[in-house]
């Protein structure tokens, strides 16, 4: 896998890969020195030009874990702020001698010029690119939901039939178009919940259901639910009118998540907007994946960084030490 | 070469498909016959190409003043050159902006002095492109310039009250004004054409009715107060529609395409490659069937190119922080030949009216009423309507390189353009500025 631009360009079996390979890092975690020295020697460079304190530190547990060098670029004070371009940003940070841009942007596609333009020849991972995608978190999401479900049985699975809830901002979330594509394609049968206002105007093409009430969403009793963030800016450019409405009509609240059934998985891409898109009641139940979230992410995304940087081709596990 | 007092152009095919000669002298087409001969004539065998009146833009950014790193009145008018034009109409958002009679004034003696085509300042609508109050458009309009056509391009005229004005106003001046229709609010942070590909890529959509609502509501003011309506960059077949109504119900309004909303489609910004995107979007295959077909049967007017030059640094960039706009005076006709030609959708008679005598009709230029006739001002281009070739750098005859179809095949070429009897591309290639310049 030369680079990690969009989960449209993984089929079932390269998702499965990544997610086995993910298996394997897990593992390490648990080990007394959780650390293997297969990217010794290699640099992986962050470029972050939006603030995600949790993407960063999670790719950076990664690749340490790898061995690799990690540096860190954040837009926020620097030349990017002085109206320094990507390319140059980009260029910069390749011109000290990185293997790897993980690169966050507010501006969609922004991984796919970087990786296509030949502006660097590093690989590109891309850790959210503004409303278009987000592949690392979509594969730790499908990661939790396979492991919570098949536990050591996990390996070689995908996810047929199992029926995945996505309710909230759906227009403007990265999280949630990765998560469409990749569960789809692991034969998850997705549903989308949100006003008119929040869904794209071509979702009719997508590989989803689309349902207007949250109840009804509910009532049918899905494998997994995934509550979305909810942005306080969207209101005043009158995607809904207030939070209290929102939260009424598209919250998971404490009643609806006790007409759940106990084995529905509750997930949250973070930071959680408690009493506003979820309850506390949902965030801490036993139900709750959003912590077992985090801790995946870090396996899923040295996953990722193994396989552009050393894996030799495809997802392939060669010379990966067990 | 433009010292030669006569040209004597030998066997080319009108688009009538008349085969003759046509002898140019002082700027005007003083024979026209078969085996014509002129002692001192510079001869052109032009056996087997086509010859077309002088083409005339009425959309074209030249970028001078205030933006000369992009185009200047200079490079962009032999861009136009080398894609056959005569005559453009430069839009009025340079800095300072053509809102005044002095700007216009200056832009239109530096295309007098240049000399490759007759440049005509479009005025602003509005003071500074503000969308305020009314520009000076009386005295644009009476000063050396003579300005026909006001426009806001780049910007919407939104406010209801203030387009009804402009209309009212510049009808006393027998202007016309050409709207960029672009609602602003239904279009903030828009990227690209709204639908299930913006949804999917995740830019913010422009939806088809943004440019539809403002067609509508401006033929309806134009009907109202009696006044002329031009439509700039129809891009949509609900566009097509409303203009079809309105000029049914007899309102005065013309429209224009440009080569690319013809050709390409939002397709291309799969790849988020910022060279296909332009104001307005990229549409889908639909809207190209339906802009076309609305050319044939004369519901669109003209062609027009919308060059808008840009500096390689603003494209080479994620799309949505990359400008928009793309170069077009050089492949015009070009695209015009492959988008609708070859398809049988205009015959090249169609080609002459919509990219020369109907846009100089629209901007009240004089001159291109009668083409190829004896007596008629000598703007003319030749075109090899067999050659096929990749569109290259070398096409590009301005200063930007912006192109959508940089790799991609094309027919045709322009051979020679002919402006006011003098050359200004012979062999396919433009002459140099300093034979031209009449500085």
């Amino acid at each position: 896998m030369r680079h990690l631009l969009s989960v449209r360009d993984l089929d079932r079996a390269a998702a499965v890969g990544i997610l086995d390979i993910a298996e394997d890092m897990a593992e390490v975690a648990g080990r007394a020195v959780p650390k293997l020295p297969t990217l010794r020697g290699r640099t992986v460079a962050n470029l972050f030009f939006e603030d995600s304190t949790r993407t960063r530190l999670s790719f950076e547990a990664a690749a340490k874990r790898l061995s690799a060098e990690v540096i860190t670029f954040s837009a926020k004070g620097s030349s990017v702020s002085k109206g320094e371009s990507l390319k140059d940003t980009a260029q910069t940070i390749a011109a000290m001698g990185v293997d790897a841009i993980v690169l966050r942007h507010s501006a969609s596609g922004a991984a796919r010029v970087l990786a296509e333009s030949g502006w660097i020849d590093a690989a590109v991972v891309n850790a959210g690119d503004g409303t278009h995608e987000h592949p690392t978190q979509a594969l730790l999401d499908a990661f939790s939901i396979r492991a919570r479900l098949h536990g050591p049985g996990s390996r070689g699975r995908d996810l047929h039939g199992v029926r995945v809830t996505i309710v909230g901002d759906i227009l403007h979330s990265r999280v949630a178009r990765s998560n469409v594509w990749l569960l789809s394609s692991l034969g998850a049968r997705v549903t989308l919940v949100a006003p008119a206002t929040l869904l794209p105007v071509g979702v009719g093409a997508w590989p989803v259901r689309v349902l207007h009430d949250l109840d009804d969403a509910v009532d049918e009793g899905p494998d997994a639910i995934m509550m979305l963030r909810v942005q306080a800016e969207r209101m005043t450019a009158a995607y809904f009118p207030s939070e209290r409405e929102y939260g009424r009509v598209w919250g998971l609240d404490g009643a609806r998540f006790g007409r759940l059934p106990a084995d529905t998985m509750v997930l949250h891409p973070g930071p959680m907007n408690r009493g506003l898109e979820i309850s506390t009641a949902a965030a801490d139940s036993a139900a709750s994946l959003v912590l077992s979230q985090v801790a995946n992410g870090v396996s899923i995304r040295m996953a990722v960084l193994y396989l552009v940087l050393a894996g030799a081709s495809g997802t392939a596990m060669d010379g990966f030490p067990a | 070469m433009s010292a030669a007092s006569a040209l004597l152009l030998r066997g080319a095919r009108t688009p009538e498909g008349e085969s003759l000669d046509l002898l140019v002298r002082d700027g005007v087409i003083a024979e026209r016959g078969t085996r014509l001969s002129h002692a001192g004539a510079l001869a052109v065998d032009a056996d087997g190409l086509l010859v077309l009146p002088g083409l005339v833009d009425l959309h074209t950014h030249l970028r001078e003043p205030g933006f000369e790193q992009s185009e200047t009145v200079l490079t962009g008018s032999r861009a136009a050159a080398a894609g056959g034009f005569t005559a453009v109409h430069a839009m009025a958002n340079t800095s300072p902006v053509q809102d005044s009679a002095g700007v216009v004034e200056q832009v239109a003696s530096l295309g007098e002095q240049h000399g490759y085509v007759t440049v005509r300042p479009v005025g602003a609508v509005s003071a500074g492109l503000a969308g305020e109050r009314l520009s000076e458009i009386g005295a644009m309009a009476r000063s050396r310039a003579r300005v026909r056509v006001f426009s806001d391009d780049g910007r919407c005229v939104s406010d209801a009250l203030l387009m009804r004005r402009a209309l009212e106003y510049v009808r006393t001046f027998d202007g016309v004004i050409a709207q960029h229709a672009q609602e602003p609010r239904l279009t903030e942070g828009a990227q690209l054409n709204e639908g299930e590909l913006s949804g999917e890529l995740g830019l913010t959509g422009w939806p088809a009715v943004a440019e539809e609502a403002i067609i509508a509501r401006d033929a309806l003011l134009a009907e109202h107060v009696g006044a002329r309506l031009h439509v700039c960059h129809v891009s949509t077949a609900g566009s097509v529609d409303v203009l079809r109504w309105a000029k049914g119900r007899g309102i005065r309004v013309t429209a224009e395409v440009t080569p690319h909303h013809l050709l390409l489609t939002e397709r291309l910004a799969g790849s988020y490659d910022a060279r296909f995107k332009v104001n307005p979007p990229l549409r889908t295959q639909e809207d190209v069937d339906a802009v076309r077909a609305a050319l044939a049967d004369r519901t669109i007017d003209i062609v027009a190119t919308d060059h808008a030059p840009h500096p390689s640094e603003t494209k080479e960039a994620p799309w949505a922080e990359a400008s928009f706009g793309m170069v077009g005076l050089e492949s015009a006709l070009r695209v015009v030949h492959a988008a609708v030609v070859d398809p049988g959708q205009l015959g090249w008679e169609d080609v002459a009216r919509v990219l020369s005598s109907a846009p100089a009709a629209i901007g009240q230029l004089a001159g291109y009423d009668a083409p190829l006739r004896v007596g008629s001002p000598a703007n003319l281009t030749l075109y090899d309507p067999d050659a096929r070739a990749v569109f290259g750098r070398e096409d590009l005859r301005g200063r930007s390189s912006n192109s959508p179809y940089l790799g991609r095949e094309l027919p045709g070429r322009v051979i020679a353009t002919v402006h006011e009897g003098r050359p200004t591309v012979l062999g396919g290639a433009p002459v140099e500025p300093e034979e031209l310049s009449r500085a």
